[in-house]
């Protein structure tokens, strides 16, 4: 006697209770604090809060403790969050020339005006395990200065002076910016739709195509122009009000790729653009970003086009987490629906190929018998 | 020049009574022919029927360009009912509306004026929302289609009296096409581009 | 903190609307994929985004919701669904074919007939049923464009050369209103006829692929196919070991591990219904109790 499998509705709720307790581990183990992921795995909730695409440490912090440190479900927790606030309007852009540079680095030129500025940074750390962070570290206090005052213009800018380097394009007055998460996307995409898409992508992903495009799939001979990281202004224009009201300060991370360009007939010959922006400290993210960018900026720049970064349908389609997560991990749902329609075709196939091969194998010993 | 405390009101209730509306326009839709009546009421500016109104509440917003007829357009609680309930752009250029409000069936553009989409995006095309006088009384038109068993009559005082010759161009276009919703007090039916008429009897 | 407060049916009145627009054009171009700005979800793409945004625009407070997965309303994913609904609209759930107003599913269409008063709304992974053969977009838009099939009849040409058989056993493609080829979401095309003249609406929806498609009531879907190689619906061939249906799809069911098996109906109400009604299978466990609990109609509390 065979009775069908009832009670998932259980199955499920015990299964959410023992991860409530895995999430908690040994209770004799102190409690995370949102406040301690915010502060001490800061660049997890950077990465969480980019491509989740909401500026909220807090929230991200949560999403990362929800989510047991798994990133990617924690991506995921901020974007469902994200899909259901109310949308205002789009700030004024920001402008990172104006940044509260906390670290700046150019590989393009010895010195600049601003200085180059190291800032927190795991570059030139001896990657050896420290024992003395396990427990009770106190770090040294760290070494400051006045903040300078001095302008830190882009470097660029500096390049864009000279005419050195093709014109960071401009904003139309009035014309919408794309918002590929309001309105379904459809290629060819504009570089809006391309960076939003970026900045909202996989960092694994875009690390991955952007070293590609190193490896000669695609390679447009980058020169990290400037990579900088600090906090700048947010700005909102409310239509009744008149003017921009400030809604506060956020840290980005932006870098600028200084690209190779032959130039054409018409045009003389300067160094293009990539572009990556992220919020928080994303060196990553933003440096891949802005070799993607590049690369899918072959067709418009009319180089040819054959790396898997330079596809903008294969880069825009793929670089999301939260959709490729969902969609690999649904395979665990159950299919035995298809499975059955499949193991029936194979089953009748396999009846018909035996067959076939016994009739082949009957006629071969006939004619040997005849021979 | 009226404030908006005497714009006449939207839904009572904004998400159920949407709801409820979109399900019988959705009905209307997925059964050509079929008269399907609109329960929840909105207020209504002059000239605007109360299906017209509460279809305007549950598929109007900042996303859809509107193009309204003349006679719409001239009516002056239309445009602001309009703006301050939906916040739909109203535009001159019909070619490029979602949605056509038209209140004056007999200075119905022709067709081509409106968005027809394209064979790759067919549905980037204007919903034509018509205003007629009765649902269930006037001449009898048979349809055949998609979401008709067999054939379908639909009962129906309409202006321009061709219309359904009109919507011949649906059949050379398809899958490019205007869809038609008729709106007669809250009665509402809807002819999609898939509808095709066969006769008309008495 | 910003403490989260969702509407009824848990979308916004904004996305509602935007769905909604595409449900009607949809419907007005029966097998045309209609792109929309597909919303993020609370469930995780892949596990029916796209048919909870379809059922979150359509759902009232009066309709009577079903929801099932491989045929069957005690599918996990299936409850997690049903449970959403219940809890963010309130809505009444029901396990039963006939009492549903909208019904929504992967994989399997019910057994019973349907009527002029239900939808049925699909799960959709990948709406594009040229996807495998040709995988970029713009490519399968101008082909859908032109009508230029071409490319999926070779492919099942090359089945029938290769195996003497179209060796396409589930998300068969069928034609609707011999204008779009479409894809049935992967249902076993055992229930592709039942898509053909169906009283109900039959709506998809694809949240990660960002499209809805719809088939009106009484419309024409052909599953495509050969002249000297016409469709067949696949289906094991035997009774059901629960309720003795000859004419049901059948879950293979292995039972030890020496290769012993059962099959009974996927579909679980309709399997249920028939035990109810007196019918039994070689295995059936009789008398049949579960039943009266089973066709409850649960209102939901939250
Ligand atoms: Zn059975």
């Amino acid at each position: 006697m065979y009775v069908a499998v009832k009670g998932g509705e259980r199955a499920i709720e015990n299964a959410h209770r023992l991860l409530a307790n895995a999430r908690r581990g040994d209770q004799s183990v102190a409690e995370v604090t949102l406040d301690q992921i915010s502060e001490q795995l800061g660049l997890a909730v950077d990465r969480v809060m980019s491509e989740g695409s909401l500026y909220d440490r807090e929230l991200a912090a949560l999403a990362i403790k929800q989510a047991r440190g798994d990133l990617i479900e924690a991506i995921f927790l901020v974007r469902a969050f994200r899909a259901t606030l109310p949308r205002f309007g789009a700030s004024e852009p920001v402008d990172t020339g104006a940044m509260r540079v906390q670290r700046r680095v150019s590989s393009t030129f010895k010195d600049i005006p601003g200085g180059q500025i190291l800032g927190p940074t795991f570059d030139y750390t001896h990657r050896l395990l420290d024992p003395s962070l396990a427990e009770g570290f106190v770090p040294q206090a760290p070494a400051l200065a006045e903040a300078s005052t001095a302008p830190t213009p882009r470097v660029t800018d500096i390049l864009g002076r000279d005419g050195l380097i093709e014109t960071s394009p401009q904003a139309e007055d009035g014309a919408s910016v794309g918002d590929l998460t309001r309105e379904p996307l459809n290629f060819p995409a504009d570089r809006d739709l391309r960076l939003q898409n970026l900045a909202r992508g996989d960092e694994g992903f875009l690390l991955a195509m952007g070293y590609s495009t190193q490896r000669g799939y695609g390679r447009n001979h980058p020169f990290a122009g400037e990579i900088r990281f600090g906090e700048v202004e947010v700005e909102f224009a409310a239509e009744d009000v008149g003017f921009a009201v400030p809604l506060g300060s956020i840290e980005l991370t932006e870098c600028q790729m200084v690209n190779q360009f032959k130039g054409s007939a018409s045009e003389a010959p300067c160094f293009t653009r990539g572009y990556g922006l992220a919020f928080g400290q994303s060196e990553r993210k933003t440096m891949s970003m802005a070799l993607v960018d590049r690369a899918l900026r072959a067709h418009e720049l009319g180089e040819e086009v054959g790396a898997p970064a330079q596809d903008e349908e294969f880069i825009m389609s793929h670089s999301d987490n939260v959709q490729a997560t969902g969609f690999v991990e649904h395979l665990k749902l159950p299919h035995y629906v298809d499975f059955q329609s499949e193991l029936g075709l194979l089953r009748k196939l396999r009846k018909e190929f035996a067959e076939a091969s016994a009739g082949a194998n009957a006629s071969d010993a006939m004619k040997e018998a005849a021979e | 020049m009226t404030t908006i405390a005497e714009l006449p009101p939207g839904f009572a209730d904004k998400v159920l009574s949407a709801q409820s509306t979109f399900r019988s326009v959705m009905d209307a839709m997925a059964r050509p022919g079929s008269v399907q009546r609109i329960l929840p009421m909105a207020g209504t500016p002059e000239t605007m029927m109360r299906g017209t109104a509460a279809i305007a509440l549950t598929l109007f917003d900042h996303d859809t360009p509107l193009w309204l007829d003349a006679r719409m357009a001239e009516s002056p609680g239309v445009l602001k009912w309009l703006k301050f309930h939906s916040g739909a752009p109203v535009v001159q250029d019909s070619s490029i509306a979602a949605f056509a409000l038209i209140s004056d069936g007999a200075a119905l553009p022709p067709f081509e004026r409106f968005a027809l989409g394209t064979n790759e995006y067919p549905d980037r095309s204007t919903t034509v929302i018509i205003q007629v006088e009765s649902l269930d009384r006037g001449p009898g038109f048979e349809l055949r289609g998609p979401g008709i068993d067999g054939a379908a009559t639909l009962q129906a005082s309409i202006k321009p009296v061709d219309l359904f010759e009109r919507l011949r161009c649906n059949e050379t276009l398809f899958p490019r096409g205007i869809d038609v919703v008729l709106v007669a007090d809250d009665a509402v039916a809807a002819i999609p581009r898939t509808t095709r008429v066969l006769g008309k009897g008495g | 903190m910003n403490a989260p407060a969702y509407n009824f049916a848990y979308l916004d009145e904004q996305t509602k609307r935007m769905i909604r627009r595409a449900i009607l054009k949809a419907i007005a171009i029966p097998g045309y994929q209609v792109p929309f700005a597909s919303r993020e979800m609370p469930m995780p793409y892949g596990w029916g985004t796209g048919g909870v945004q379809v059922t979150a625009a359509i759902l009232g407070p009066q309709d009577v919701l079903k929801v099932i997965d491989q045929g069957s309303d005690d599918t996990t994913n299936a409850i997690s669904i049903r449970k959403f609904f219940a809890k963010t609209a309130g809505v009444a759930t029901t396990t039963s074919t006939e009492e549903a107003t909208v019904i929504q599913t992967r994989h399997r269409i019910p057994e019973a007939s349907l009527h002029a008063n239900q939808v049925l709304v699909y799960q959709v992974p990948i709406p594009e049923p040229l996807r495998f053969l040709e995988p970029r977009e713009t490519e399968t838009r101008r082909m859908h464009a032109l009508a230029e099939y071409g490319l999926m009849h070779v492919k099942l040409y090359e089945d029938i050369a290769r195996f003497g058989h179209i060796a396409t056993a589930y998300a068969y493609p069928v034609k609707v209103n011999a204008r779009y080829v479409m894809d049935p979401s992967p249902t076993p095309k055992f229930d592709n006829p039942k898509m053909d003249n169906c009283p109900a609406l039959q709506l998809f929806g694809a949240g990660r692929e960002k499209r809805i498609y719809a088939i009106p009531p009484h419309t024409k879907v052909v599953s495509l196919d050969f002249e000297d190689h016409p469709f067949e619906p696949y289906r094991f061939n035997a009774p059901c070991a629960l309720c003795g249906a000859e004419n049901s799809y059948l879950d293979e069911i292995v039972t030890d591990d020496k290769g012993s098996r059962m099959f009974v109906c996927s579909d679980t109400d309709y399997c249920e219904g028939r035990q109810a009604a007196g019918h039994h299978g070689a295995l059936s466990a009789a008398p049949y109790k579960d039943k009266a609990q089973g066709k409850a109609r649960e209102k939901a509390n939250g």
